[in-house]
């Protein structure tokens, strides 16, 4: 069938930040097909510059309302490994849990408030709240739950507050702990009925083989430091992270593209589950299998299902830490250090993908110079590669303007864009 | 949403962003557990981070972000045109926020850190006040939810919309916590408009005036107690700059 396609997509919705989409197609032949990033550029790399060390982790917060913790996670990580402080193992554990109510806060919002409407053919959330009311309730309340363990954890959900260099200043009491494991629970029947609602949901047959990069799993699902891992088989020390991104400027976006073994490579909940499934929780493991999640999978529409799954997993694990937490004593909580030159690298999966902060600090602690490479920069090229393809498939089924439209959208929507971060 | 048995109309809510994280916006679907009834008050038009709907019909409109390009400055003045009542939501629209701190340095030099020898067009920050009439600021990095649905409902009813007059001192009093200073921190509670509820000093972290000045603030008082607790006169400038909620007012006086 030879068609005429002018996808102009100007502002897509439903995503954090200004992208376009742009595909041409001139008597059945794909003409241009781009991922353009229009958002207006920030410059924390820059702006950074000059200020002492302890206000870099708030200050570089301030490059998402979404991922903030995991932010300030990266940043505290760099500043640390700048300045060689070790910090007490209570402090880690709190950490990851802040950053685990990010991740389930993260994965919810964007599986039910930006994703879901597609499946039900309407607009945004607000008509499921009419429509499905038990949907929208599991939404919320298991939004709600993510966003009370930052609270509990971290002093905020959006820019914590409790997370400093050294540590933690404030850690939550036994009692309040006690009380959000219970709550976890109580929550875990809503988890499953989310698992019970997208296995009913047909997830976009659409593949495209493509090399995923993630940190890599050593006894555990990794979310904090260590290695960084890619299905291609690249393994890289964390420091060594320019390598494994090589990150470039293109003419059409404000956000870079970066590349690895091929034109592209996706990093997020997907790249995580390929990379490191082995060392999920049993149960969200059964979930994958039930969802029809095998790795390596290359579709990725199956992002969505991969963050379900680490929702779950992260629910699981969430439980076990708090226990672990309630047995310890927890007032060893921040380090003592005294601010020295250095440079240091804090990589951090945070819900998107790996996130990459880099600093070098002066004898006084000052900022000297920064990199900040966000997940969805990684993942700008393989949209803009992802985009040519679904076309093409597509068109060879048969589809038209209007649905081969909607899937680009569904498509730019499944890597979870997190536009502002990645413009930063 | 019957009020006093009178059926109110729903204002028409647009939200737009500009430079910024979008963490204000956020904070809309944030309060879960009052967000159905929240949604209930208000019929939202535009809202392109949760909603494909989208329409120039709107009553109020919400401006998350600082201006920094020059498209920005059209799209804004047609919003303004657009709407009854502007309001700036956020550190960022209120006051320039962090994003700021770009305007210490050179423009060109910024754009070559970031991206090389391939630049990208930006300004220095400006405020959203700087460009078109503002009718309503709400500060805060984030903005509270609870606050933004105080002012929702006020609008709404036609209630006047009123901020505290006293500084988040007062509020972290009321939480009973130990004075940051006497934890040898540096803090902006006692010169910084209240509101948050003391949110950061809750976490046993020094406030750093994202809200701004409160409406009396006595800098010379707050100076002396930051040079006996031993800070230096940069190291407040650094703070009181972060989220530019102070300038005009401390470079005169500190």
């Amino acid at each position: 069938m030879k068609c005429d396609l002018n996808i102009d997509v100007h502002h897509l919705t439903r995503v954090e930040g200004h992208g376009n989409i742009h595909v041409k197609v001139k008597d059945g032949k794909l003409v241009d097909a781009k991922w353009a990033v229009v958002e207006t550029p920030r410059f924390f790399e820059a702006m950074v510059r000059g200020l002492s060390h302890d206000l870099a982790p708030v200050l570089t917060a301030r490059i998402c309302g979404i991922c903030s913790i995991g932010h300030a996670l990266a940043s505290l990580r760099a500043v640390e490994r700048a300045m060689d402080v070790q910090i007490p193992k209570t402090a880690k554990k709190l950490r990851l849990l802040a950053k685990h109510g990010e991740t389930l806060q993260s994965h919810i919002l964007h599986v039910f408030f930006l994703v879901a409407p597609d499946f039900y053919n309407v607009g945004s959330v607000i008509p499921i709240v009419a429509q499905h009311p038990d949907v929208a309730g599991l939404a919320v309340r298991l939004k709600g739950l993510a966003n009370d363990l930052c609270d509990l954890v971290a002093g905020r959900t959006t820019h914590p507050v409790s997370l400093a260099v050294g540590g933690l200043t404030k850690a939550p009491s036994k009692d309040d702990l006690a009380k959000m494991k219970i709550a976890i629970e109580e929550r875990l029947p809503d988890m499953l009925a989310t698992i019970d609602l997208f296995a009913s949901l047909k997830m976009p047959a659409f593949v495209r083989e493509t090399e995923f990069v993630s940190l890599k799993g050593v006894n555990e699902y990794p979310w904090i430091g260590g290695d960084l891992i890619s299905t291609d088989g690249v393994v890289k020390p964390e420091d060594d992270y320019l390598a494994m991104t090589n990150e470039y400027v293109v003419d059409f976006s404000t956000s870079k593209f970066t590349k690895l073994s091929r034109d592209a490579f996706a990093a997020g909940a997907l790249a995580r589950f390929n990379n490191n499934h082995h060392f999920l929780h049993e149960k969200a493991r059964e979930a994958a299998e039930r969802l029809g999640l095998r790795a390596v999978n290359h579709n990725p529409f199956m992002n969505n299902v991969a963050q379900v799954v680490e929702s779950y997993h992260v629910m699981l694990e969430s439980i076990e830490m708090i226990q672990a937490l309630l047995d310890s004593d927890l007032k060893d909580i921040r380090a003592d250090y005294k601010p020295t030159a250095g440079k240091g690298v804090g990589a951090v999966e945070v819900p998107r993908g790996i996130l990459y902060h880099c600093y070098e600090t002066d004898d006084s602690g000052i900022i000297k110079k920064a990199n900040c490479i966000i997940p969805t920069t990684q993942n700008n090229a393989n949209i803009h590669y992802d985009l040519p393809e679904l076309v093409n498939q597509e068109m060879a089924r048969g589809k038209d303007e209007n649905e081969i439209e909607k899937l680009c959208e569904m498509l730019v929507r499944t890597y979870d864009p997190c536009i502002s971060c990645s413009v930063h | 949403m019957k009020y006093l048995g009178v059926e109110l109309q729903k204002p028409k809510v647009g939200v737009f962003d500009f430079t910024s994280c979008e963490g204000c916006q956020l904070q809309l679907a944030n309060k879960e557990g009052s967000l159905v009834d929240f949604l209930s008050l208000i019929e939202i038009v535009n809202f392109r981070e949760i909603s494909s709907d989208k329409s120039d019909d709107y009553d109020v409109a919400l401006i998350e972000g600082s201006i920094s390009r020059a498209d920005e400055v059209e799209r804004l003045k047609k919003i303004r045109e657009n709407a009854k009542i502007l309001v700036a939501l956020g550190s960022c629209a209120c006051f320039g926020g962090v994003n700021s701190l770009k305007n210490r340095f050179p423009i060109e030099e910024v754009v070559t850190e970031v991206y090389g020898d391939m630049p990208k067009e930006t300004e220095p920050v400006r405020r959203v006040s700087d460009v078109v009439k503002v009718d309503l600021c709400i500060p805060g990095c984030p903005v509270s939810k609870a606050e933004v649905e105080r002012i929702v409902v006020n609008l709404v009813t036609g209630a006047e919309v009123k901020f505290p007059k006293y500084p988040v001192c007062v509020e972290c009093k009321q939480h009973v916590n130990t004075c940051l200073f006497d934890l040898g921190q540096l803090c902006l509670g006692p010169i910084t408009q209240a509101g948050c509820g003391a949110v950061c000093p809750n976490g046993k972290y020094p406030c750093l005036g994202c809200r701004g000045a409160f409406a009396d603030p006595n800098y010379e008082a707050f100076k002396n107690i930051v040079a006996e607790k031993g800070f230096s006169m940069e190291y407040l400038k650094e703070r009181l700059s972060f989220y530019n909620g102070f300038s005009g007012a401390y470079k005169d006086e500190m």
